[in-house]
């Protein structure tokens, strides 16, 4: 299982790479495995506020759909719109290409609710057995 | 990853393992879903030719006249006019005319037959048959000791003509005997994916050396139940637990063509008896966002009109698809509906069957 080690993570796995204040989003490896082919996204409105871990993307694959909750607060500034077309770029690159939105961070102390990459490797791991 | 032995396991489930399938617990049975993405196994099925392990579907063997042994009585579609070695599906169903299983009858000689079943059904369906057959009969249920496996995609013919020398006279839902490797097989032209096929019917034993043979040619790769599911989806094929039940009559789940109007069978007098309440339909989506089964369907006001049975994306459309019971004013081709919940509603169109119009099932 990949994990980027810059990058933040959390309980639902989602990741975030935090620059300045720019919050770029997506899920995990693990969590595109567990979903399978990514066949919809339904993306945030550019603009909307967003609270930390509320539900703002919905993500469809082949056997379900699922909630993606927002790794920190702020306002969506960007979405990344080759995922209406070709939402496989989540399987394909899910920390690069298939990235989600990006969010101007309200309040960067919430990172502290966030994983480590080592953190993250752990909580894996305890979820496997 | 291990072999599961709660389930039961066919006699490829320790090759699904080697090939990195992901497994899954299907009717009873630890089943391959994939073993690549869904959407490299679509390719692979409709555009050359892929193999399914379906060694988890029943076979029951029945010796005896179909009318003087009770047979032609049990199912309702005509079978006492089939040529010997045709095919031919239907279903049986019980005395409130609701679907049992659905089912596919081979003729093998004036009074030899096999009856292929769903899975999770074998043993409620070995009863039914032990119970209705009378003392002419020979009946066996020989799930446990045949494996089946199925050949689909355009190019499967050219995949098995070698391998089984004269398949290529096998014309649609006929069958015959075959030797693979000088093992004698059954084959049938016949599937569940819309494209020319075949379903391999072999001794349990014998298995993992035929399915070893097929995929040494490398055009042929194995695909798992995952986008089996959307294959049949896309041709609006049914599958029990979802658009057949018990409570379901074969007129509401569109079975009607396959219905012997001139005999009398179980559960026919229930059938005629009861005009169909909600009625199978099949819907396109307005967007890639895809129907589920448990969705509910609304008419374009939000007036709910029915549920959905099945949905899935199809990657032949690139849009949702889904199957679905519908009362029948709101259940005609090209009327607007919406599926989902209360909250989030989706636009879909009411189309015509199948939703996948390319398959080169007749080829």
């Amino acid at each position: 299982m990949e994990i980027e080690e810059n990058f933040l993570y959390t309980k639902e796995h989602e990741w975030v790479s935090i620059e300045d204040n720019i919050a770029t989003m997506g899920i995990t490896d693990y969590a595109q495995e567990a979903l399978g082919d990514v066949t919809y996204v339904e993306l945030p409105e550019e603009g909307a506020e967003v609270e930390q871990f509320e539900e703002f993307v919905s993500v469809e694959s082949v056997k379900a759909a699922s909630d993606i909750f927002a790794p920190m607060a702020g306002k969506v500034l960007e979405v990344n719109r080759k995922l209406e077309d070709d939402p496989a770029w989540i399987n394909k690159d899910c920390y690069g290409k298939g990235w989600i939105a990006r969010i101007e961070v309200r309040d960067m102390d919430e990172s502290t609710n966030l994983m480590s990459a080592e953190e993250y490797r752990n909580y894996l791991e305890s979820l496997e057995h | 990853m291990t072999v599961e032995t709660s389930l039961y396991n066919t006699p490829l489930a320790d090759e699904h393992v080697a090939l990195g399938a992901k497994m899954v617990s299907f009717g009873g049975w630890n089943m391959p879903l994939q073993y690549e993405s869904i959407a490299t196994e679509w390719e692979y099925n409709r555009k050359a030719v892929s193999l399914f392990d379906c060694s988890h579907m029943g076979e029951f063997m029945i010796k005896g006249d179909a009318k003087a042994c009770g047979l032609d009585s049990i199912v309702m579609q005509a079978i006492s006019d089939m040529p010997l070695n045709s095919c031919r599906y239907g279903a049986m169903l019980n005395d409130l005319g609701g679907v049992i299983d659905d089912l596919i009858v081979y003729r093998k000689g004036l009074r030899d037959w096999m009856i292929v079943v769903n899975a999770a059904n074998i043993e409620k369906n070995a009863r039914h048959f032990r119970a209705h057959l009378n003392s002419s009969a020979q009946f066996e249920d020989a799930s446990f000791k045949t494996a089946k496996l199925d050949v689909q995609g355009p190019q499967s013919r050219d995949a098995l003509k070698f391998l089984a020398p004269g398949i290529e006279k096998l014309t649609y839902y006929t069958f015959d005997q075959f030797q693979i490797n000088g093992i004698s097989c059954l084959i049938s032209r016949t599937g569940y994916t819309g494209e020319l096929g075949y379903e391999i019917y072999c001794p349990w034993e014998k298995a993992k050396e035929i399915w070893k043979t097929i995929l040494n040619n490398a055009t042929v790769k194995p695909t798992g139940l995952g986008v089996r599911d959307v294959l049949r989806v896309e041709m609006c094929y049914s599958l029990y637990g979802h658009e057949l039940e018990e409570t379901i009559s074969p007129l509401e789940a569109g079975l009607d063509k396959f219905i012997d109007e001139k005999k009398d069978f179980i559960g026919c007098q229930s059938v005629s008896a009861h005009p169909p309440g909600k009625v199978i339909g099949y819907f396109i989506s307005a967007s890639r966002r895809s129907p589920r089964a448990g969705h509910k369907i609304f008419d374009t006001s939000g007036n709910e009109i029915g549920g959905v049975t099945s949905g899935t994306f199809s990657f032949g459309l690139q849009l949702g698809i889904g199957i679905g019971f519908m009362i029948p004013d709101a259940n005609k081709v090209g009327m607007g509906v919406l599926f989902g919940d209360e909250k989030n509603k989706t636009a879909a169109t009411v189309a015509k069957r199948p939703f996948y119009k390319k398959g080169s099932l007749k080829s």
